[in-house]
């Protein structure tokens, strides 16, 4: 009769907490008890692990079992502690030793065989158990892939239960460890999309450009067909790689979520998401009322969130995008608790200019009257737009523009080119703060490290003075003339650069 | 009569016999009711003992002891309050505790759980 202790990890959103696992093998009637806040999956690990074991020949302790998870207040959830729970109840009967089975961190859930099934969030609960030093990680041998991912974690593959106490007995390695430190980054292949594609909308290939360099938001707007969703599916093409940390913080949201692909676990592109214009609120920012998941948002971190036929969400739906655009994540609270995702996206809204459709041209007739296509545009509210940074109005171009433009247009290589040196002058210059792309700079480092010279600001400052710019507008404003210098290769942006972005800025309205 | 009321018979008398090694004093053996049968009452100095007995021949269909479940344990007490209420006599407490036997190449395992309800 005796006590043992493991450890595993719970995740509250894409934070990992060390969960203390014990097990009391004691008189009293047999069955087993399972206590510290555990919802209904963990629950059943009961039948699991007891299945489990029984199938893997090991003795099912004919005791009082009480199985704790420490701290007992925080409400745990899902089958990933199966495996925890199987080596305390082992350890506490002796069946393994108990000074082994202390410090390592065992994740997984068991099959009725003694099977280990892979879980979801093994990056983010890896990464937190990595943080504890130097940490021991037993993983499902189909995550081990995703678990290698972080460095100095020392990650044992396991593949069923005997596997497991074989290797807790003789304190050998397992003896099918296929190297996971060796886990190569996969190469992306390069996209069938290419901007030469578009042809005749060369404003609003140079604002995707300037939002891929700087990380801006951007509004397309302009009659159907005029190659408003064509551009925005093309800004992937333009960014750069993730950096190793940006793209472990992507890799654990989409662990979350549960939409990562076994086959290369780590997230090495910016993502593009596309919600649909029925998507809720929740959908969008993230819920779910016990278990919280990640939104749209919060999948677009680091990449693209592209929403097509804006106008057509409901307000409140678009409206929720306001707190993320401005701080870069998300709060989602629920009965539950309070999760914060992040989600630093770059915004792309497409928008008919009302709801007819028909090609504002002159040869057609659009039926909408000016309160109609008020009403439409009224549907992005003044504050989200306020968060836009470039505002492109797509007019549907003459055969001679398509034409005289088919001479100009780059492809996605060329652009992405430039949009890396930008990037880099911009991470350069921000070398010693936080941020990486001009549009993470907060407003203080913006008048202060990064103030503009007086000529610079003249365009910006009348406007303000004019009413037609926010001093929110104000600082966006100043963050894409930085962009569209760092384009030009200028250490500091002039007034042609200022009066460029507010040119972009002021796009639609003007 | 079947083999499995020989086996059951037998171990209730075996666990009687380890009541009464044990100092206690048994008062009656398979009083039954409308609702159910209590195996032993005994008393353990100034407390009453409900005891459940279960003897399994082997471990085939699961140990003697977790086969008590918790529905048993609450027909017990309905049982052990119904018992009491025909009696002169007065107890300071009421225990419940299950004695599991188990039979392995013709002799018994004995274990006794005390106080199995709290």
């Amino acid at each position: 009769m005796a006590v043992a202790r493991t450890r595993s990890v719970a995740l509250i959103g894409v934070t990992a907490r060390g969960i203390e696992v014990e097990a009391d093998v004691g008189n009293g009637l047999a069955g087993i008890h399972l206590i510290g806040l555990p919802d209904t999956s963990l629950s059943e690990a009961r039948d699991r692990v007891r299945s489990a074991m029984v199938n893997s020949h090991y003795p099912w302790p004919d005791a009082r079992i009480t199985v704790s998870l420490f701290p007992a207040t925080l409400p745990k959830r899902g089958s990933h502690f199966d495996l925890a729970i199987a080596v305390a109840i082992l350890g506490a009967a002796g069946a393994v030793p108990a000074d082994r089975i202390a410090t390592p961190f065992f994740l997984g859930e068991l099959g009725l065989d003694g099977r280990l099934r892979p879980v979801r969030g093994i990056l983010p609960s890896v990464l937190g158990a990595a943080k504890t030093g130097e940490a021991t990680v037993v993983v499902p041998a189909s995550n081990a892939a995703e678990a290698a991912l972080v460095p100095d974690v020392r990650v044992v593959p396991i593949h069923d239960l005997r596997q497991l106490v074989e290797w807790l007995r003789s304190g050998e390695e397992p003896p099918e460890t296929d190297e996971p430190e060796s886990a190569t980054i996969p190469v992306t292949e390069p996209s069938s999309l290419d901007l030469s594609d578009v042809a005749g909308q060369p404003l609003a290939r140079r604002a995707l450009e300037v939002c891929a360099a700087g990380g801006h938001n951007l509004w397309l707007h302009g009659p159907p067909g005029t190659g408003k969703t064509l551009l925005a599916e093309r800004l992937p093409t333009l960014l750069p790689d993730l950096e190793i940390d940006h793209a472990l913080e992507v890799t654990a949201i989409h662990s979350v979520a549960g939409v990562l692909p076994p086959s290369s676990p780590m997230i090495t592109r910016p993502p593009f998401v596309a919600p649909h214009h029925t998507a809720t609120a929740a959908a969008l920012v993230g819920g779910g009322s016990a278990v919280v998941r990640p939104g749209a948002v919060s999948l677009a971190h680091r990449g693209t969130l592209f929403l097509d036929e804006a106008p057509e969400f409901p307000r409140h739906v678009l409206d929720c995008l306001r707190q993320p655009l401005e701080s870069g994540n998300v709060n989602v609270s629920r009965a539950a608790g309070t999760v914060t995702f992040p989600a630093r996206f770059m915004l792309i809204l497409a928008a008919n200019p009302c709801p007819c459709a028909q090609p504002a041209d002159k040869s057609d007739v659009c039926e909408c009257s000016p309160s109609m296509r008020r009403r439409y545009q009224g549907r992005l509210s003044g504050p989200l737009q306020d968060r836009i940074d470039l505002k492109v109005t797509v007019a549907r171009s003459s055969k001679r523009e398509l034409m005289a433009d088919r001479q100009f247009v780059e492809t996605s290589a060329t652009v992405a080119t430039r949009v890396l040196h930008a990037r880099q002058r911009a991470a350069k210059r921000l070398d010693s703060t936080p941020w990486r792309t001009n549009a993470e700079i907060p407003p203080t480092a913006l008048h202060g490290e990064f103030r503009l010279s007086e000529a610079a600001m003249k365009p910006i400052t009348s406007c303000l003075d004019s009413g037609s710019l926010t001093a929110r507008g104000l600082d966006r404003v100043v963050r894409v003339s930085w962009t569209i210098a760092d384009l030009a290769d200028k250490d500091i942006p002039g007034e042609e650069d200022t009066a460029q972005a507010l040119a972009l800025w002021l796009g639609v309205g003007a | 009569m079947a083999a499995k009321d020989d086996l059951g018979r037998h171990g209730e008398q075996l666990a009687a016999d380890y009541l009464t090694a044990a100092g206690m004093r048994i008062l009656e053996r398979n009083w039954r009711s409308r609702r159910g049968e209590i195996d032993i009452l005994a008393r353990d100095g100034v407390d009453l003992v409900v005891v459940e007995v279960k003897t399994r021949s082997s471990r085939s269909h699961g140990t003697a002891l977790e086969s008590v479940r918790p529905a048993k344990l609450a027909r017990l007490r309905t049982l052990a309050a119904q018992w009491l209420s025909a009696q002169p006599s007065t107890f300071r407490a009421v225990r419940i505790d299950v004695i599991a036997l188990e039979r392995f190449a013709g002799d018994y395992s004995i274990r006794h759980i005390r106080g199995v309800v709290v």
